[in-house]
């Protein structure tokens, strides 16, 4: 049974709400207009202006265990790839976006770690992902800069990097272009409602009625879903980003050791840092990631940026004498059981969420947008939505 | 020892850094001057190289008695112990670490050369913060043409090495700043071909009273556009260089007359040739580690983005005081003032008794600021050079991204504020992290967007995580001085 009535699309009273115009939201967008529904995109912000506008651009299957995620990414990585071959302007939405097909390298440092991931490489093919073995004396031909100071590692040529920032606006100009709205620096303050059911958003300048609410509110969309009396445990989990100057192509892959995957998976507040090297198109290198939970703490944390320093260094040795010219930081918008949050919400229907996507909401946007617009318009879903229940938290908030 | 323990550091160590670090170590706490240069003086005070040849301070400085006295004060105090002068070091990050400030250095004139001494950590209990500014620049076509420099950039070389940046120069932008910088490269052998204001000091009728509070000031002004008659300079008034001229090298430039609007008057345009331009259009205050701090920002007059600071120069941070451009350019004798005023404030806070009390030095702060904010509503940056910015116009230097890139960020890809057109477009992601072209896409962006420049477009281009270009190597190198800097446990 299709979940809103579809309105026409001369009416004032779009179909779809979506909160957020980050890359979920722009995601979702997109898709919504292709399924023919008439959309209204509104932000507390500018578009991209959240962790969209603070991350490396991961598309990555390789970081991920078997489950649902993986799924999801798996999903998701094959609509981006058909995604980038869409003729945009006089180019493509790939290379518009900066769509690299470029593929990831995960190293280990010492033959324990190396049969683990070797274990985790067994598990991930049934799913369908590619993983290339690269022995020790192999792993300089892949990476010419690389330490020698490793066991071997993987490659994963299904990985990719894009611009995230260009990928939200270009997908929100396609939703534009095909007809929706998109209001910027406008807060959700409150929800309409007919009974128990949600009928549109409130913001500082109007009430907007709506067929259904998508949350898509990122870091903050447990704010907004409290809004409406529901609960999503959504909270920040900071991360640094280092830059250096550009310079010529030296790290081809995305490249980071593999205890980033246990890293991912941690519930420890503390700070933890695993390193991932990458190159970018504009010809700096990106030196991540951190992960520590310190609320919205904007302030910056030296240790942090050392840690992630001298990783990168142990792990390319010839980035020592290398200039880093900035550092940024974003707050992962990160679940308790480190799963998004998708679907419509049985607690008030209406409402829909796309959220939590902690450090992977740029892969997975495609693939949650698709699921979301199955939702909306009575298709069945492309993957079992259950994992992903809104109320799956209990009536507890874990903390 | 790389770390040192200190009751009160002070970054930077121009008019502003020298007075607050007098001021407290007078009142008698400890006291750190943590600065990039490696001779005190910051750019206003600028000292030329031991080697660069016979220099008479006077002829290039003003106030420069005031600058000696400090320094040998300074001089005497360090000798004591109170007062620790940390030369050359360029301060990346400053952290709150428990009860103190970590100031983390890197040393030497050259962060990135090899063989540098290792970073240094002040810790300190109470912060300075005396960063100042640097030049203000907009794009105009052939800006990036070899030749074409800052004002600011003439004045340094020309105090620094006692070297004239070219043969034959033009002067051009807007403000009093221009008048010392042709007068100093008129007397150092420079043919300076024009002066180009694009204001006129004639709106100073309109402020009398911000005259009246710093009569000193118009006498400085009027004795440069003396001198500058002496040497034949002429000075062109409601004058802007739209164009600069040259295929690899600066062969001159292009000047237009200006209407009241700012808008260039059809027919007036006339060459000059000339083998350097010096551009300036005022100064932007440097505020990186302000920002790291968590300090709380205003719009000044000038459309600056600068601290906003309380009767005690003390920030919105608990700990932390600024005095000098940062908290609104003004000049160097408003900086002094203000240094004074945080020096002392910040000893206060530190149990200092005896304190001289600043009831006069708060007056003077007070006519020295009304005055500034005269100057800066007399030489405003015309909004209609920028509006003229060409699509094929190179705003963005580093990252060569043009006046049309940063339109289409805003109109096609929906760019509503410059944090988005720097992401979207590359606008100040290079070397230089939007020092240069950071002020003029703020006002491209709002111009696009049909608004006002507002606090966050100008705050894109001022935090900067990492202040200074800091080498994977030495930042991955912790203090080694017991001292983590907040490392947790």
């Amino acid at each position: 049974m299709p979940d809103l009535p579809l309105s026409p699309r001369t009416s004032p009273t779009p179909d779809l709400v979506v909160v957020g115009a980050g890359i979920v939201g722009a995601a979702c967008a997109y898709h919504a207009t292709r399924a023919g529904l008439s959309v209204t995109v509104v932000d507390s912000g500018p578009i991209a202006g959240g962790t969209t506008g603070a991350g490396e651009g991961n598309i990555l299957v390789s970081d991920k265990e078997p489950g649902p995620e993986l799924d999801l990414a798996v999903l998701s990585n094959r609509q981006w790839r058909d995604l980038a071959d869409l003729p945009l302007d006089d180019t493509t939405f790939g290379r518009a976006v900066e769509l690299e097909t470029k593929g990831g390298l995960v190293v280990a440092t010492d033959q324990a770690t190396l049969d683990g991931l070797a274990r985790l490489v067994a598990t991930q093919r049934a799913p369908g992902i590619e993983a290339v073995a690269v022995p020790t004396d192999g792993l300089r031909d892949v990476e010419p800069h690389l330490t020698h100071d490793l066991a071997g590692g993987y490659r994963y040529p299904q990985d990719m990097q894009v611009q995230p920032m260009l990928a939200a606006a270009h997908l929100l100009r396609l939703a534009r272009r095909a007809g929706a709205t998109v209001l910027t620096h406008e807060p959700v303050t409150g929800f309409l409602r007919a009974g128990e059911r949600v009928t549109g958003v409130r913001t500082p300048r109007r009430d907007l009625p709506a067929g259904a609410v998508l949350n898509a509110a990122g870091t903050w969309a447990g704010q907004v879903a409290a809004l409406a009396g529901v609960t999503v445990p959504v909270a920040p989990r900071r991360g640094y980003i280092l830059v250096t100057e550009p310079l010529p192509p030296l790290v081809r892959h995305k490249v980071y050791l593999a205890d980033y995957v246990a890293d991912v998976a941690s519930d420890s507040a503390a700070l933890q840092t695993s390193t991932v090297v990458e190159g970018t198109r504009a010809g700096t290198i990106l030196i991540g990631a951190s992960r520590e939970r310190v609320g919205f703490d904007r302030t910056v944390s030296t240790p942090a940026l050392r840690r992630l320093a001298a990783g990168a260094v142990r792990l390319f040795p010839v980035l020592r004498d290398v200039a880093v010219i900035r550092a940024y930081r974003g707050f992962r918008p990160y679940c308790p059981d480190h799963l998004p949050v998708i679907g419509p919400d049985p607690r008030a229907p209406g409402l829909h969420h796309a959220c939590g996507h902690e450090g992977a909401g740029i892969g997975l946007s495609l693939g949650t947008a698709l699921l979301v617009t199955q939702g909306l318009t009575g298709q069945p879903p492309a993957l079992d939505l259950d994992p992903f229940r809104p109320d799956r938290f209990g009536p507890e908030v874990p903390r | 020892m790389t770390g040192q323990r200190v009751d009160l550091a002070v970054v930077g160590a121009g008019p502003a850094g020298l007075a607050a670090a007098l001021a407290a170590a007078e009142a008698g706490v400890s006291v750190a001057i943590v600065d990039a240069g490696v001779r005190p003086g910051g750019q206003y005070w600028r000292s030329p190289d031991p080697g660069a040849g016979p220099f008479r301070p006077t002829t290039l400085h003003h106030g420069w008695r005031r600058f000696a006295t400090t320094d040998a004060r300074l001089t005497d105090l360090a000798g004591t112990g109170r007062v620790r002068r940390l030369a050359g070091h360029h301060v990346w990050s400053v952290v709150a670490a428990g009860d103190h400030w970590s100031v983390h250095c890197l040393r030497g004139a050259e962060p990135r050369q090899r063989g540098t001494p290792d970073p240094v950590t002040v810790h300190a209990r109470r912060l300075v913060l005396a960063t100042g500014a640097y030049d203000r620049q907009l794009p105009f076509p052939g800006w990036d043409l070899p030749g074409v420099i800052t004002a600011g950039g003439a004045q340094a070389l020309l105090k620094g090495n006692l070297v004239v940046a070219g043969r034959t120069v033009v002067v051009a932008g807007t403000g009093p700043f221009l008048l010392p910088v042709a007068d100093g490269l008129a007397r150092y052998g420079a043919r300076v071909a024009a002066v180009v204001e694009a204001n006129s000091p004639v709106g100073f009728a309109r402020h009398p009273g911000a005259l009246l509070g710093a009569v000193g000031k118009l006498g400085e002004a009027g004795g440069y556009a003396g001198r500058l008659l002496r040497h034949r300079v002429p000075v062109r008034h409601r004058h802007a260089v739209l164009r600069a001229l040259g295929t690899d090298q600066l062969t001159g430039v292009v000047v237009g007359r200006l209407d009241r609007a700012g808008r260039v008057r059809a027919g007036s345009e006339r060459r000059i040739a000339c083998d350097v331009l010096a551009v300036g259009w005022g100064f932007t205050p440097q505020l990186e580690l302000a920002l790291q701090l968590g300090c709380a920002t205003r719009v000044d007059v000038d459309q600056s983005l600068v601290l906003a600071v309380d009767d005690d120069q003390a920030t919105s941070v608990a700990g932390v005081w600024a005095a000098g451009e940062a908290t609104g350019v003004g000049g160097a004798d408003l900086a002094t003032v203000e240094g004074r005023i945080a020096g002392r404030a910040a000893a206060r806070s530190l149990g200092a008794e005896d304190v001289p009390d600043d009831r006069s030095t708060r007056r003077r702060r007070t006519a020295l600021r009304g005055f500034a904010t005269a100057m800066h509503q007399v030489y405003p940056v015309p909004s209609a050079l920028l509006a003229g910015c060409a699509d094929d116009t190179l705003v963005c230097r580093c990252e060569e991204v043009s006046a049309g890139r940063i339109r289409h960020a805003v109109t096609e890809l929906g760019a509503t504020e410059a944090r988005v057109v720097k992401l979207l477009a590359r606008p100040g992601m290079g070397w230089c992290q939007g020092r240069v072209c950071g002020f003029a896409t703020a006002c491209l962006t709002a111009r696009h967007a049909g608004r006002a420049v507002t606090e966050p477009d100008l705050r894109a281009f001022a935090e900067r995580p990492i202040a200074a270009p800091t080498s994977l190597g030495d930042l991955a190198t912790p203090p080694d001085d017991g001292h983590p800097d907040g490392e947790p446990a």
